[in-house]
């Protein structure tokens, strides 16, 4: 066969030419950088633009990290130290990191437990300035502060059954009694006033499944009368006989004293764990056919969009004082905390509305052919498509709701925001801005990048689409 | 946690409501065993947090003054920090017994507001700083300049005032706090950075270069910042009245908490004895206190002048110079009526 064909055509060619390498303009990174970043006229600019911009960047912050000064107790001894030089000033997050994370909260100076837990004597330590406190500072810090400290572990060990489900069902308790536990911990006081205060959930239950028997309607009634007779009537003397017998408490602490983060986490966490079923139920309530319940959900859900958030926190911190008798305390915590959750609840109602709305009708008509009532076509058909089409807006709500928690700076609370003024009015650190807002920015960023990348999570495992 | 907190708060405030109908703020503040005092979220020098937490400066040692007079003890202080917008309300609802927060002393203030001036702790009036080498030497000289204000306030009013009464003009570059200024001032974006003249020291001391800024020596308004409380219980007024002037006299007699003790012990003077319950005179039961009260309110953080020099005096870094707040024995307005 090869020799027919060399004799045929003689200027056929009888081997293979060796491989050559593809052209340089075709592999490696410079096919990527001219795909990706020099593709033309325009996107060559745009590259150019982003490239000097980073240099931009790099040129002059780079210096300013570079020269990083932790050691120093106020900005005059930084800028003696940097003699002139641009450098940034971390000693203030140093000094003052964990007000920035507990505010004013009292720390535990009991000096032999705190020596035997971090090794350093307190017995004859002056204060926070002294050199064997400056010692102890870094990871003694989560002892003295133990009971924020603590409440922040036990939080994640709640949250992480609610939000994965691989996590055995039962832990879903713990997650329950959590708010309760977080509230004697942080508030301190005696262990049996928030026992039974969830005992009155337990009651609640006990007569809604004792009057089931009767008719639901009455087991309905019974399920939100019952707590309420027993937190009003019953809870008080029998709570107050049961703490003299058995005193278990923790030291009280005020409102006044909670700041920095802490403050931030326990308006935002609460505000997002209570404003999605507040949400829900009154997105259900504006679709509602009865007028009644229709028309007050969306009055509700208008007038707190209508008006903005700060004017609410004011509200809560100068209207009520006037509205309340004189000496009245009602805890200004609490009050930002119903005021931040009514109004996120508003924005989440909308949001889950969307969903309802992006909804096909067919799935309402499925429901309803299938002879299930309305809660339970809403509970096991509509709800769960419901929410994970909003799974987005819902988590949007939830970060803008976390960051709107430096509004209440307004009202002189110490949040993060609060407590940077707070710290610059200190003669040694006025006049100190990045380096604190630094700080800030990244904790937040933590916490607001966190929830994000949780959603992406969330929708990429609830897919059920096949893309 | 939220339904909680709220049962547990309205049976709080129930009983609280039942216990407070017509109890003196004296009696309440004894109860409670602690001062609820009102201060700002942080002014350089007048209150501010230190890195333990303790709050410290010039309008924090009012407080502690009147918690050692009242309660025996300056550390009896709950200090609730408060805004421009919500220090009145809460002097009015009793969410505080005092306030001590750079608070200008007005009539619509004291009548309008229904408060009660304690007397004046600092009087300040608007300065302007400007940069050295702009050679100005006085606030006269500053025609067509920018100035740095502060939208909102009476500094702006009082400084259209003050231009327009000298047939001067400027221009203005509207900023939001003290922060905002500092940055734009260095930055350059004004010649001029107008505001208290407390303030503008306190923002010097923080500038890199503070010796290349001067302030004019112009006061152009009447800032009497003082302590004040609620109207409708003049006892407490008194106290905190009082508490002030023991400060000032205190510094006129020579009384310091290095030699209060031994003073207390009788001296040749009786007037110092009055104030110190060293004498047969009782001047603390006329508003409910004991005989002890003033010594223990000037041991607490001295007398006016060591409370002005350990906070803002020229020592610090904010470099105040007595000036109008000097005693009126050398010149300036500091002026206690006797104790008799």
């Amino acid at each position: 066969m090869s020799d027919t064909h060399s004799n045929t055509a003689a200027y056929v060619r009888d081997t293979m030419i060796p491989q050559k390498a593809p052209p340089t303009g075709q592999v490696g990174a410079v096919r990527w950088l001219t795909e990706n970043l020099f593709s033309g006229p325009v996107n060559t600019i745009l590259t150019l633009l982003g490239v000097a911009a980073v240099y931009f960047l790099f040129v002059h912050l780079g210096p300013w990290f570079q020269n990083s000064i932790w050691n120093a107790n106020s900005l005059a001894e930084c800028r003696e130290i940097l003699d002139g030089a641009s450098g940034a000033c971390w000693g203030v997050i140093k000094d003052r990191w964990h007000q920035l994370l507990f505010g004013f909260y009292p720390q535990y100076t009991d000096p032999a437990i705190i020596s035997a837990l971090t090794g350093v004597d307190l017995a004859t330590a002056k204060g926070w300035g002294d050199a064997s406190v400056e010692a102890e500072k870094g990871f003694g810090v989560v002892f003295r502060y133990w009971r924020p400290s603590l409440t922040f572990i036990l939080m994640v060990a709640a949250l992480v059954p609610v939000l994965f489900d691989a996590i055995p069902r039962k832990a879903l308790w713990f997650s329950a009694a959590f708010p309760f536990l977080a509230f004697w911990l942080l508030w301190g006081g005696s262990i049996w006033f928030p026992v039974f205060a969830m005992m009155g959930f337990a009651v609640g239950y006990i007569a809604f499944i004792a009057l089931q028997r009767i008719s639901s309607l009455a087991a309905t009634v019974g399920a939100v009368l019952a707590p309420v007779i027993w937190w009003f009537f019953l809870a008080e003397p029998i709570g107050d006989a049961v703490a003299s017998a058995i005193p278990i408490s923790l030291v009280p602490i005020q409102s006044h004293d909670f700041g920095g983060f802490m403050i931030s986490i326990i308006i935002g966490v609460t505000g997002i764990a209570l404003s999605l079923p507040i949400g829900i139920l009154l997105a259900l309530g504006r679709q509602s056919d009865m007028p009644l319940v229709k028309w007050i959900c969306v009055g509700f859900i208008e007038f707190i969009r209508g008006v903005p958030l700060i004017t609410l926190l004011f509200t809560a911190s100068l209207l009520l004082n006037y509205f309340l008798p004189p000496g009245t305390n009602f805890d200004i915590v609490l009050r930002v905390i119903i005021m931040v959750t009514l109004f996120a609840a508003a924005y989440m109602a909308e949001v889950i509305r969307g969903g309802f709305a992006a909804l096909p009708r067919g799935q309402y008509e499925a429901a309803d052919a299938l002879g299930l009532d309305y809660w339970k076509s809403q509970r096991l058909i509509l709800l769960p498509q419901v929410l994970k089409i909003s799974i987005p807006g819902i988590v949007n709500t939830f970060i803008g709701l976390f960051k709107d928690t430096t509004l209440v700076v307004f009202i002189g609370i110490l949040d993060p925001i609060g407590l940077s003024s707070a710290i610059r009015a200190d003669s040694n650190w006025n006049g100190i801005f990045m380096e604190l807002y630094a700080f800030i920015a990244l904790c937040f960023f933590i916490f607001c990048f966190g929830m994000s990348r949780y959603s992406q999570y969330l929708e990429g495992k609830l897919k059920t689409d096949h893309h | 946690m939220n339904k909680t907190v709220f049962f547990g708060a309205m049976t709080a405030a129930v009983t609280l409501v039942a216990g407070a109908a017509s109890a003196t703020v004296l009696d309440e503040v004894k109860a409670r065993g602690e001062l609820n005092c009102g201060v700002s979220t942080g002014v350089n020098g007048f209150s501010a947090p230190d890195s333990a937490g303790e709050w410290q400066g010039f309008d924090v040692a009012v407080c502690r003054a009147v918690a050692a007079a009242v309660l025996g003890d300056p550390k009896k202080v709950k200090f609730v920090t408060t805004t421009g917008q919500t220090r009145f309300t809460a002097l009015a609802s009793g969410e505080i017994d005092m306030l001590a927060r750079n608070t200008t002393w007005t009539l619509s203030r004291d009548a309008d507001l229904k408060f009660t001036f304690a007397g004046v702790n600092y009087y300040d009036g608007q300065g302007f700083m400007i940069n050295k080498a702009m050679g100005v030497s006085s606030a006269k000289e500053l025609d067509g300049s920018t100035v740095c204000i502060q939208t909102g306030t009476t500094t702006e009013l009082n400084l259209a005032d003050y231009f327009k009464a000298n047939n001067m003009t400027y221009e203005p570059v509207p900023i939001e706090t003290n922060a905002e200024a500092q940055q734009q001032y260095l930055a350059g974006a004004c010649d001029v950075y107008t505001t208290d003249a407390s303030g503008l020291a306190a923002t010097r001391a923080t500038f890199a270069d503070p010796e290349n800024h001067a302030l004019l020596p112009e006061i152009i308004s009447k800032e009497p910042l003082g302590p004040l409380v609620a109207h409708g219980d003049d006892q407490w007024a008194d106290i905190v009245r009082w508490t002030m002037n023991a400060l000032v006299a205190a510094e006129e007699l020579g009384i310091t908490s290095a030699n209060i003790e031994e003073l207390s012990k009788g001296t040749a003077n009786p007037e110092v004895d009055r104030m110190l319950g060293s004498s047969e005179d009782d001047l603390g039961a006329m508003f409910g206190l004991d005989k002890q009260w003033a010594k223990r309110a000037i041991a607490a953080n001295g007398n006016y002048g060591e409370i002005f020099a350990a906070n803002i005096g020229e020592s610090t870094p904010i470099g105040l110079a007595r000036g109008l707040n000097a005693l009126w024995t050398q010149g300036g307005l500091q002026y206690s009526p006797p104790f008799r």
